[in-house]
């Protein structure tokens, strides 16, 4: 019965509703980091693992903290401080494992704080009622995984359209990120094909 | 007073929030569906980047460099709760329409950009009039893009029908529609730019 339920928010949130292409968040990193394929990989992955541990630590602070003392209202602060910790964690591992990525990603690896993606999933698990759930952790663990890999499928597959851009013939006044927003529309309406569909 | 009104213009066309720096672009494309969304988001963004710009640039001289940018994002989180229980309270429709978006604000990157570049390091007069001007830049370009959006994709303007019949293309009211839009706004711009540049060289 779970595996059931797991499985339809991983598919929901990788492809029906995929975070950046359905529900247009994280643009900033979408746009900024998806010039180079090695680069879209490592930030996809870094991103992966923020909104997975996020998902988990967001759902117990509300659960176990915010709940009992009747703060809900304080649920943006201590998620924007959680999620502000965990980057401040990966930050310090890539930096540590993997010099060459740490430089590749430049600004954009501190800047996964305000990726709204990241804020969105918290605030989604809290909204799409799993806290009265008593798998309610893992569910939205599921979530917020789920919305990582779709946001890096989203981002591996601009990554590869764009480094084929960059030699294509495109009119003076597209370059940039003209054209990239009209191929990320373009995207978009392929992915809109999922919604509609029915797991089970 | 010819520098004070400088300041304000500077957010609306020369550093234009979306257009030009290119930051704030979830809020701008998630939220531009109708004009009247467009409207609160932009007035709700406009009051947390004043309220923030205002407290930033007061305690600007105690703030520790090395912890400013937590102490940046703790004030724009509380100016965000606010703007989210008073919406709550008075506006719960708009606070239904915009839902996870008004949250959102928090990681807005146009209030911890402005907090960081320019509150922190200017007077209160200039951080509140930069604050206004920003925040204006950001409301007209949601109202503009949320105009086409929703006069394609819905065939009203702020909820009224406009041609009686006729049937909209509803592609414009989703994601696409959203990419698109922004896509060609933004090659119209360039496209003036290279022109004006032309026409002064030519001059």
């Amino acid at each position: 019965m779970e595996i059931k339920i797991l499985f339809t928010i991983l598919i929901s949130t990788i492809f029906i509703n995929n975070y950046v292409l359905s529900r247009i968040l994280g643009l900033c990193p979408y746009l900024g980091v998806s010039k180079k394929l090695d680069s879209a990989i490592g930030m996809g992955l870094a991103v992966i693992f923020v909104m997975t541990m996020a998902s988990f630590f967001t759902f117990i602070i509300y659960k176990l903290l915010l709940l009992p003392y009747h703060v809900e209202y304080l649920r943006t602060i201590a998620f924007i401080i959680v999620i502000a910790t965990l980057v401040q964690f990966v930050e310090m591992i890539i930096a540590k494992i993997s010099p060459s990525l740490y430089q590749a990603l430049g600004i954009f690896l501190p800047l996964i704080t305000t990726n709204c993606a990241v804020l969105g999933v918290a605030v989604l698990n809290i909204d799409s009622g799993y806290i009265t759930q008593q798998y309610g952790l893992l569910y939205s663990v599921t979530q917020g995984f789920g919305g990582g890999v779709g946001f890096t499928l989203a981002l591996i597959i601009m990554a590869g359209i764009r480094e084929r851009l960059e030699l294509a013939f495109i009119p003076e006044n597209l370059k940039g990120l003209p054209i990239t927003f009209i191929t990320a529309g373009l995207m978009a309406i392929s992915f809109l094909g999922f919604s509609g569909m029915k797991l089970f | 007073m010819n520098n004070y009104f400088k300041e304000i213009f500077k957010g609306v066309w020369e550093k234009n929030p979306t257009f030009v720096l290119g930051i704030g672009m979830c809020p701008t494309l998630a939220v531009s569906t109708s004009v009247s969304n467009a409207i609160w988001m932009g007035i709700a963004t406009t009051f947390v980047l004043l309220c923030s710009n205002i407290l930033i640039s007061t305690i600007r001289e105690y703030v520790p460099s090395h912890v400013r940018i937590p102490i940046f994002i703790t004030i724009i989180a509380s100016f965000v709760i606010i703007v989210e229980l008073t919406l709550k309270a008075y506006q719960p429709s708009v606070y239904k329409a915009l839902g996870i978006f008004i949250p959102l604000i928090v990681v807005n990157c146009i209030i911890l950009g402005r907090a960081e570049e320019f509150a922190s390091k200017n007077t209160i007069l200039h951080s509140i009039l930069d604050a206004i001007g920003m925040g204006l830049g950001f409301t007209l370009n949601l109202t503009v893009l949320s105009a086409i959006r929703e006069i394609l994709g819905a065939n009203k303007l702020l909820g009224y029908q406009l041609i009686p019949g006729m049937k909209p293309a509803l592609l414009m009211v989703l994601a696409p529609g959203a990419f698109f839009t922004l896509g060609l706004l933004l090659w119209g711009m360039n496209v003036i730019k290279a022109r004006a540049a032309l026409f002064k060289r030519t001059e």
